[in-house]
């Protein structure tokens, strides 16, 4: 089995694999934990948009996407400051409108529209080497803003209200947050595809915060997790000859039932010990 | 009589067409230990907010002068997830961020000074590695002053500190902030008049107004003014005389 190694289009699929952990582990973290799952999944549509963009407009529809989602999310950020209370229906709203621009641009390309269903559904097999460096330089500046900015990160993520009274520059922040969440979207689309990126942004992280207690241990483990759903998805569907990403997401989704289960089996004998009087 | 540290100078706030603050006017000096208190809704939170920065007053301006170098702020309301993955020493230390001017902000030595110092003080140096969301009520007030103090403030704000805490702990917590005094001026806004501890240096009522006689005392014209109708007061918990003597009455008053 070792021999599929040789072949580029895996060695590929495993560099894309490794650095889509890497964003999901990071990245995933503070959306589980700041509770951004929503507004990243109005994000991840939207991105579909910018496919479609990039298509109409003869580039590679991954750098349209990234342009776009960029520009979604901080739309996005800077309505989250001005009219918060509408937030979920702008969700909705930019979620269905990112689709839809999507496929009147893909409509309005002469010629026909290849790879659709790989990047709505994701295909980690036919990943081409110019995605790949894409993706090496993405979450190279996803780790090195992160690192740059962990403390102010975590004030942010962990009580904005207090952040705000030590004069850090809150709003910022946000809207930067905002934006490396973008990037990983973009990411993931060739991974698991527009529609399944929010499982794999989200699972990996909230399997962690079972075992973790400091953010830094959240993102380490989050990105194994991720790394380790990705390798086994894809030899899964290797061998039963189905489609990568969604074995991907249903391996992690497995996951994650698994360790609620001993979560809430643990729960369920400390809490019959209470009323046993233990 | 000192410079004053922080100058509140006719300060109006009015929010979807109410008035919240009113001409409010209010001097903050090195060494007060300044009650402020006030029904519920009477502008307190709003005040404190002003003054952190986090509400620009329609009119009026906050000012600080030159001795002022940092603002220690304790929320009424726990602004943080619980559940958040963070440890105590990890929470207090985070207060010194905004001393951190300098990019990548990262925690020094004497930071790490600073927290240790601060965890000590409040009392729970031995739960500094544990996740926040495992502490109680009380210890977790505790973390969130830790907090305040790490950043070497010169004036503390409380906001309702003790509404979260029983009373034997509000008593451990009066005495606490008694050491703070001799470093901080102490802002301590409650609507529990019943709790006001024995230092208080100044007392002022708020309720969009502020009534204050500059001194220790609550006279009942400031109290009706803010309260808009007579108010019996009982004293209980620390007795502490917050009325003056009522001229020909013999020394029965509480």
């Amino acid at each position: 089995m070792l021999e599929v190694l040789g072949f580029e289009f895996f060695r590929n699929a495993l560099l894309a694999g490794v650095f889509a952990s890497i964003a999901c582990g990071i990245i995933g973290t503070y959306v589980v934990v700041r509770r951004m799952v929503s507004v990243s999944g109005g994000i991840s549509h939207a991105a579909f948009g910018g496919v479609g963009l990039g298509y109409y407009l003869g580039i590679d529809p991954l750098l349209g996407a990234t342009v776009f989602t960029v520009a979604t999310a901080l739309g996005m950020g800077v309505l989250e400051i001005r009219a918060r209370q509408q937030m979920d229906t702008i969700i909705g709203a930019v979620w269905a409108a990112g689709m839809a621009l999507g496929i009147l641009f893909v409509y309005l390309t002469p010629g026909f529209a290849p790879d659709l269903f790989s990047y709505l559904f994701g295909n980690i097999l036919l990943v081409p080497r110019g995605d790949i460096l894409l993706m090496a330089v993405l979450v190279a500046i996803i780790v090195a803003i992160v690192g740059l900015f962990y403390l102010e990160f975590q004030a942010v993520t962990f009580d904005p209200d207090y952040a705000r009274v030590m004069n850090l520059p809150l709003e910022r922040l946000s809207l930067l947050l905002l934006v490396l969440v973008a990037l990983t979207v973009v990411m993931l689309i060739r991974v698991v595809g527009i529609i399944l990126v929010i499982a794999l942004l989200t699972i990996p992280a909230a399997i962690s915060r079972l075992y973790t207690g400091r953010v830094w241990s959240m993102m380490l483990l989050a990105t194994g997790l991720g790394a380790l759903f990705t390798l086994i998805g894809i030899g899964l569907s290797y061998v039963l000859n189905v489609p990568s990403g969604a074995t991907i997401i249903l391996v992690s989704t497995a996951a994650y039932a698994a360790a609620l289960g001993i979560r809430g089996g643990r729960s369920v004998r400390l809490w019959r010990d209470t009323q046993n009087g233990e | 009589m000192s410079e004053p540290l922080i100058e509140v100078r006719d300060v109006w706030v009015t929010m979807r067409g109410h008035t919240v603050l009113e001409a409010v006017n209010l001097s903050i000096y090195p060494d007060d230990f300044f009650a402020i208190i006030g029904p519920n809704g009477g502008g307190k939170t709003t005040l404190l907010r002003v003054i952190l920065g986090l509400l620009r007053p329609c009119r009026g301006e906050v000012r600080f002068r030159g001795g002022m170098s940092s603002l220690g702020y304790v929320p009424q309301f726990r602004t943080f997830d619980f559940d958040y993955p963070i440890t105590v020493r990890e929470m207090v230390i985070s207060g010194r961020l905004g001393r951190i001017s300098r990019l990548p902000r990262r925690y020094g030595s004497l930071d790490r000074e600073r927290a240790d110092e601060a965890l000590e003080t409040m009392g729970i140096s031995d739960l500094a590695d544990r996740q926040i969301r495992d502490l109680s009520g009380g210890e977790q007030q505790r973390a969130i002053i830790a907090r305040a103090l790490v950043g070497e403030p010169n004036v503390l704000l409380l906001d309702e500190p003790t509404v979260y805490v029983d009373t034997p702990t509000t008593l451990q917590f009066y005495e606490i902030l008694d050491q703070l005094r001799e470093r901080m001026a102490i802002v301590l806004v409650t609507h529990d008049i019943g709790v006001i501890p024995d230092r208080i240096t100044r007392v002022a009522c708020l309720n969009r107004r502020l009534y204050t006689h500059d001194s220790a005392e609550i006279t009942p014209d400031m109290l009706e003014a803010a309260y808009h109708c007579p108010v019996d007061l009982i004293a209980h918990g620390v007795p502490h005389r917050v009325f003056p003597d009522h001229a020909g009455e013999g020394g029965e008053d509480a």
